[in-house]
């Protein structure tokens, strides 16, 4: 029943949202329509930090509590990490190529979206190489303790090591209050489609062990 | 003697008997030395540019070897199930390895150094005792989270090939820190290489700390 | 009294993903007994030995080792008891003594020469006292393995089919430990598959089947043989 209205309220939010990015937002004065593609970029790369940190979260709470449902959100907000970082690279790619006339650049908010992508690669390949359901969720779970205390040890050195993006215009004060509106708007729609789909993901999780479970059952007593 | 010093001191009796660690470790950085040398035109680059990003290949690649030989020889008679029996914590029996670990992959890399200085027509003079000393600060920080990893990894089906795959995304820190103070010695621009060693430095006693308190989930089945 | 006993195991249970190892052991070993555990392979007898040498954690159910809870206090447990499995936990480069005195050093013993030199001789390895273990038959192995469990002077010992393998002479010296260790009041439990071996000197038996006991009784009982004969018989027509 939760999960309907957040999925409810996701696609509403999300309709919202496509509307105020293509018609309620102003066009901004030098990159001019290709700009709106920021409204994507900076949701998906802000919730790839929260996909970090809840994965973490998750594994943390497996490691205390034992109970296997926190591992369930361990491995849907490491997924959910590599669709956030794949849409902040690919909207961020998008929108490069006609702005600055390059696909890609060393710099380094793309720098560290892809380390992020890498991290949450080799937590998801880790976990498929562990057929056995403790052991995944328990070396699962200390990999992304180790995978969360990276994240900012990456952010300052790749920081440090380069500074080629452009100043982000929100940081600089300089978006307009409609801008301001639609971005706000924005994140609200990813957060409504992120738990959702964080929520539907667990639920899944769950069927697939329990068809395990009664797969391995049958075969046993043949 | 205590039994994390009983640990390291094992590990260096056998290794001195068997040579098989350090001697691989040596063998592979020299080669991936080597190897960069086919790779780039010796004129059309700068060498004092690249030359630290080499070093530093060299070393994670060869720290990555010494780990997975280190812990396959632990796992041989499963004697890691020995320790495990004895009234030792496991945070201990960590720190032990870290100690073990980051000993044979420094003796590996302080042979390689002056191959290093050799081949890129360096010169052995302070220079080199700095870039020895950022080599181990960042040794520290691979050996401390490359033996948990490494304990993760031989636990998978894929075994040790799996090690690198967890390691060097999480290891970016240590080697970009790592390259970028060996860069700046080389330059002779050394303003602002303090905050690259107390990345090193914060890293290692970060991850030190967290793996000594979560390696028992590691070795418990 | 709260510590006559040496183990006490509530209802303990393992699963390994979807196999379910031990389906809920119960069972209580005085000070001093020596208990035989029957089983089939897979019927759990290593999983519930290794849960209480502390190297597997059980999903669920309570053990105490002496009165300490395993897992309040593991390390106080650690120190009471020696396990030793099909594998010795030896390492093949170094010697015997070295072997024996990089234990002695891990469980916090001061550096005996005299005291490994003497447990060299009990299990019939003085003479190779200083040659690599590598070179070792599986004989010599678990002779000095035998050596490794008695050498902090634990008070339960675990053993997992130790006469798996043994020649003769090393089935005499093995024997030959165990009832000494019996007579000084250790705590001995012991998993096998061969009857006349397990009953030999223990002094109660006890058969698991599928991660349950099914049978416990005293030792020297026909209610053994009876029990074993059965189970042996379910086991062939499966």
């Amino acid at each position: 029943m939760r999960s309907k209205i957040l999925g409810i309220l996701s696609l509403v939010l999300m309709i919202a949202n496509l509307y105020m990015i293509f018609i309620f937002a102003p066009n901004e004065s030098t990159m001019g329509v290709i700009q709106r593609i920021f409204y994507f970029h900076l949701p998906a790369g802000i919730f790839s930090y929260v996909s970090a940190y809840l994965l973490g979260l998750g594994s943390i709470m497996f490691l205390i509590k034992r109970d296997l449902k926190w591992d369930r959100f361990a491995a849907a907000s490491g997924e959910m990490g590599v669709l956030c970082t794949s849409l902040s690279i690919m909207s961020g790619a998008l929108w490069a190529k006609p702005v600055w006339g390059i696909w890609w650049t060393w710099d380094a908010r793309l720098t560290l979206q892809f380390l992020l992508a890498l991290i949450f690669l080799s937590y998801l390949m880790l976990r498929a190489y562990l057929p056995e359901r403790e052991k995944r969720a328990a070396l699962g779970g200390v990999f992304g303790v180790l995978a969360m205390i990276d994240v900012p040890f990456n952010y300052l050195s790749i920081r440090w090591w380069r500074t080629q993006h452009p100043q982000p215009v929100i940081l600089g004060g300089g978006l307009d209050w409609d801008m301001w509106k639609v971005m706000i708007v924005s994140f609200l729609a990813f957060a409504a489609l992120y738990s959702y789909l964080i929520g539907r993901r667990m639920a899944i999780a769950r069927v697939e062990e329990e068809v395990e479970y009664l797969e391995h059952a049958i075969l046993a007593h043949d | 003697m205590k039994p994390i010093t009983a640990i390291i001191f094992k590990d260096i009796v056998i290794e001195m008997r068997s040579k098989e660690s350090v001697s691989s470790m040596l063998m592979f950085g020299v080669l991936v030395l080597a190897i960069f040398n086919f790779a780039f035109e010796p004129s059309s680059v700068d060498r004092s540019l690249i030359a630290p990003g080499i070093l530093w290949v060299a070393f994670s690649f060869a720290a990555i070897l010494g780990l997975n030989r280190a812990l396959a020889m632990e796992m041989d008679n499963e004697c890691l199930q020995g320790l495990l029996l004895a009234p030792l914590d496991r945070g201990d029996l960590y720190l032990g390895k870290v100690a073990s670990n980051f000993t044979f992959i420094m003796i590996a890399e302080l042979i390689v150094l002056p191959i290093f200085v050799i081949f890129n027509n360096l010169k052995f003079n302070f220079q080199f005792l700095e870039i020895a000393g950022i080599a181990c600060l960042g040794t520290i920080a691979i050996a401390a989270i490359g033996s948990i990893l490494s304990t993760i990894s031989a636990n998978t089906r894929m075994k040790e090939v799996m090690l690198p795959v967890l390691q060097i995304p999480l290891t970016v820190p240590v080697i970009i820190a790592s390259v970028e103070a060996t860069s700046m010695v080389l330059s002779g621009e050394t303003k602002g290489i303090s905050s690259w060693l107390y990345l090193l430095a914060g890293f290692s006693i970060v991850y030190l700390i967290v793996s000594y308190l979560v390696f028992e989930f590691v070795v418990e089945e | 009294m709260p510590d006559t006993f040496a183990l006490e195991a509530e209802d303990i249970r393992k699963t390994f993903g979807h196999f379910t190892a031990l389906n809920g052991i119960t069972l209580s070993v005085k000070r001093g007994e020596f208990l035989a555990l029957f089983g089939r392979n897979g019927a759990g007898k290593t999983t519930f030995l290794k849960i209480a040498a502390t190297l597997v954690r059980y999903t669920y159910g309570k053990l105490r080792i002496e009165g300490i809870d395993i897992r309040e206090e593991p390390e106080k447990v650690r120190r009471r008891i020696g396990f030793l499995s099909h594998n010795t936990y030896l390492y093949r480069d170094l010697s015997p003594i070295e072997n024996l005195r990089f234990f002695c050093r891990l469980y916090g013993m001061p550096d005996s020469e005299e005291k490994i030199l003497s447990l060299l001789d009990r299990v019939g390895l003085r003479r190779r006292a200083s040659d690599p273990v590598r070179g070792f038959s599986r004989g010599l192995h678990q002779r000095l393995g035998i050596a490794r469990v008695m050498l902090h002077d634990p008070s339960i010992i675990l053993l997992d089919e130790p006469y798996t393998g043994l020649d003769a002479n090393a089935v005499e010296i093995l024997n030959q430990i165990l009832d000494q260790a019996s007579a000084a009041g250790r705590t001995i439990i012991l998993t096998t598959h061969d009857l006349e071996q397990g009953l030999r000197s223990a002094t109660r038996a006890a058969i698991i089947d599928r991660g349950k006991i099914v049978f416990d009784g005293a030792a020297k009982d026909q209610a053994v043989r009876d029990a074993y004969a059965a189970y042996i018989r379910v086991g062939v027509g499966r």
